[in-house]
């Protein structure tokens, strides 16, 4: 026994040289950011034309400044719109083919397929996407045509210049590229529920509808409240789509910038008090929703 | 209305319930699938055709597209290879040293261990965003802009990378294993090296794959970092082509460049789908 702990001492060196890259690559590209971002957001510091102000010690001036502006609360009301657009059909749609992935009794053929495609969108570059949606939806594009050429409207809609349906436009894609993801999780997870209790249900001649409402839905509360949780933080960073659709400009009417693109607003006009500031508040969210994340996820012992 | 599909659908047979099944599978993958196909036909026709309207069958006008695509401003194959560089270094660092930590708690039994695993855990979820500032500040400060190592370096730290390889190790990598490669005399670092890395081959495929395409697809960061045409990846330089005045544009060169970054991945995604979902399913039930 003393023969193995000195042996074990002796290799357990190792652990930390194996650690050092992570460590060192940690702290430096992102530990120290962090901290010059929460240094920042003390700071006055921006460029008005081409006179720099600053770097000037404020306190907590930043902040008030960003409470105090609306502007804050438009943006962070428009990711939370744009992501509860985005959710619920989302979430009903996972939920929905998860359950005829994982019936065993429906036998799907091709499911392989099916699971292959609704997949897919999710590794399609979001600016391309992005892109390809404003050629599509732009007033002269395909999708105006289309709706012209088949009589459905008389004079082109203009999507982008309507705030229901860019918002609408944002949530789809965003929806089109995460429901799959969302689906192949759901779907682990019911495939993990021990199926002799569906077995015993079934006995008991519960319908294929209180099944899913009373035994599959409860058992599968861990992995709901965390997509719905990492979902958010997903919503959270919503970015690439709304900023390349609108050109970075969240019109009409700043109804769908959300809180990264003002943000990044921030950091191209070199404005990094304010920067800095938002970082703060938007790393403090995250932290928040993160531990909900980590409680769950750590309470969770079906899944061992 | 779905909802009571679901509720009723215990009063159909299940023949009635594949058929429905079926009917909205169907429906859904089409909806996954028409911009593509859209995209494909629109890139083959020439910019008079696009502006006469719709139409789904593709016409001739590919390689004219491409050809002017090609002549013109925008730097898209010097694009594409910044692209592929990054993302290519950014999967095989990611991939080797997060598999390396993953190896490193797993294996060896030290001090700070209890400290470290519930660390890396806790700052998995910090968006890069949040750091961005501080980030782009050290990487001019270092002389860093428009260099390429900012962006492939920090891979080196991914903590979710790392908890894949931890818990796919937890459930393919006895201990005794690395004791008998020690017994045979094996030093650590080549037990690393030789034994460990090809036995997590399939984790280290789908995650090379995942860090890949994550790289391939990331604009926040290198949008604030690359200012020279020259370094630019392909996601800039279709933010570049959204804010250029687009109508004066050639719509089939715009719809070229659209596929050029968007049907690599697809073309690869569909070679290798059965192992990427079985991945994601894989990290699902773990997590």
């Amino acid at each position: 026994m003393n023969k193995k702990n000195a042996k074990a001492v002796r290799y357990n060196k190792w652990g930390y040289i194996f650690l050092m890259p992570f460590i060192l690559v940690y702290m430096v590209f992102q530990f120290v950011p962090m901290v010059t971002t929460i240094y920042n957001s003390f700071f006055e510091n921006y460029k008005a034309g081409l006179t720099q102000v600053g770097p000037n010690f404020v306190g907590l001036g930043n902040y008030q400044k960003l409470f105090e502006s609306g502007d804050l609360w438009i943006y962070a009301k428009n990711t939370l719109v744009i992501w509860v657009m985005c959710f619920i059909p989302q979430i009903f749609l996972s939920l929905l083919l998860g359950a005829w992935f994982s019936d065993v009794q429906l036998k799907l053929k091709g499911s392989r397929f099916f699971k292959t495609v609704i997949y897919l969108p999710n590794l399609i570059m979001a600016s391309a996407f992005a892109m390809l949606f404003f050629t599509l939806f732009s007033d002269g594009g395909p999708i105006n045509s289309l709706l012209m050429q088949i009589g459905f409207i008389d004079t082109p809609y203009k999507f982008l210049s309507n705030t229901g349906s860019a918002r609408g436009i944002i949530a789809f894609l965003n929806c089109l590229m995460w429901f799959g993801n969302t689906t192949i999780l759901l779907m682990a997870g019911m495939m993990g529920i021990d199926t002799s209790l569906f077995e015993a249900a079934e006995v008991d001649g519960a319908t294929s509808g209180q099944i899913f409402f009373k035994i599959t839905l409860p058992l599968l509360r861990p992995i709901l409240v965390y997509v719905l949780v990492t979902s958010l933080l997903g919503g959270l960073q919503l970015f690439d789509v709304p900023q390349i659709l609108t050109n970075g400009t969240g019109d009409p009417v700043r109804s769908t910038m959300t809180m990264i693109m003002y943000l990044n607003r921030h950091l191209f006009s070199k404005n990094y008090g304010m920067a800095g500031a938002l970082s703060v508040v938007l790393f403090i969210i995250t932290a928040i929703l993160s531990l909900v994340v980590f409680k769950v996820t750590g309470n969770d012992k079906r899944k061992g | 209305m779905e909802k009571k599909r679901l509720r009723t659908g215990s009063g159909l047979s299940v023949y009635g319930r594949r058929l429905i099944a079926y009917i909205v599978l169907t429906l859904i993958s089409f909806f996954c699938l028409f911009w593509f196909y859209v995209l494909f036909v629109n890139a083959t026709r020439s910019n008079g055709e696009l502006q006469s309207g719709f139409t789904l069958i593709p016409s001739t006008h590919f390689l004219t597209n491409w050809k002017n695509l090609l002549a013109g401003t925008i730097p898209v194959l010097k694009g594409m290879l910044n692209s592929m560089v990054v993302s290519t270094l950014n999967a095989i660092l990611c991939v080797y040293f997060s598999t390396m930590t993953a190896y490193a708690i797993h294996a060896y039994d030290f001090k700070l261990k209890k400290y470290i695993y519930p660390f890396i855990l806790m700052v998995m979820m910090i968006p890069s965003q949040v750091t961005a500032l501080g980030f782009v500040k050290l990487a001019s400060g270092m002389g860093l802009e428009d260099s390429f190592i900012p962006l492939v370096i920090p891979s080196i730290a991914a903590p979710v990378t790392f908890f894949y390889m931890k818990q796919y190790m937890e459930s393919t990598l006895p201990l005794s294993l690395i004791e008998a490669a020690r017994i045979d005399g094996s030093g650590e670092f080549r037990t690393f090296n030789h034994i460990v890395l090809p036995l997590m081959k399939p984790a280290v495929a789908v995650q090379a794959i995942f860090s890949f395409v994550s790289s391939w697809n990331n604009y926040f960061i290198p949008a604030l970092l690359l200012h020279d045409d020259k370094k630019k990846t392909l996601p800039i330089l279709i933010a570049q082509l959204r804010s250029a005045d687009w109508l004066k544009f050639d719509m089939g060169q715009v719809y070229v460049m659209i596929a050029f970054s968007i049907f690599p991945v697809i073309i690869v995604y569909l070679i290798l789908s059965k192992h990427i979902v079985q991945g994601v399913a894989l990290g699902g039930v773990k997590e």
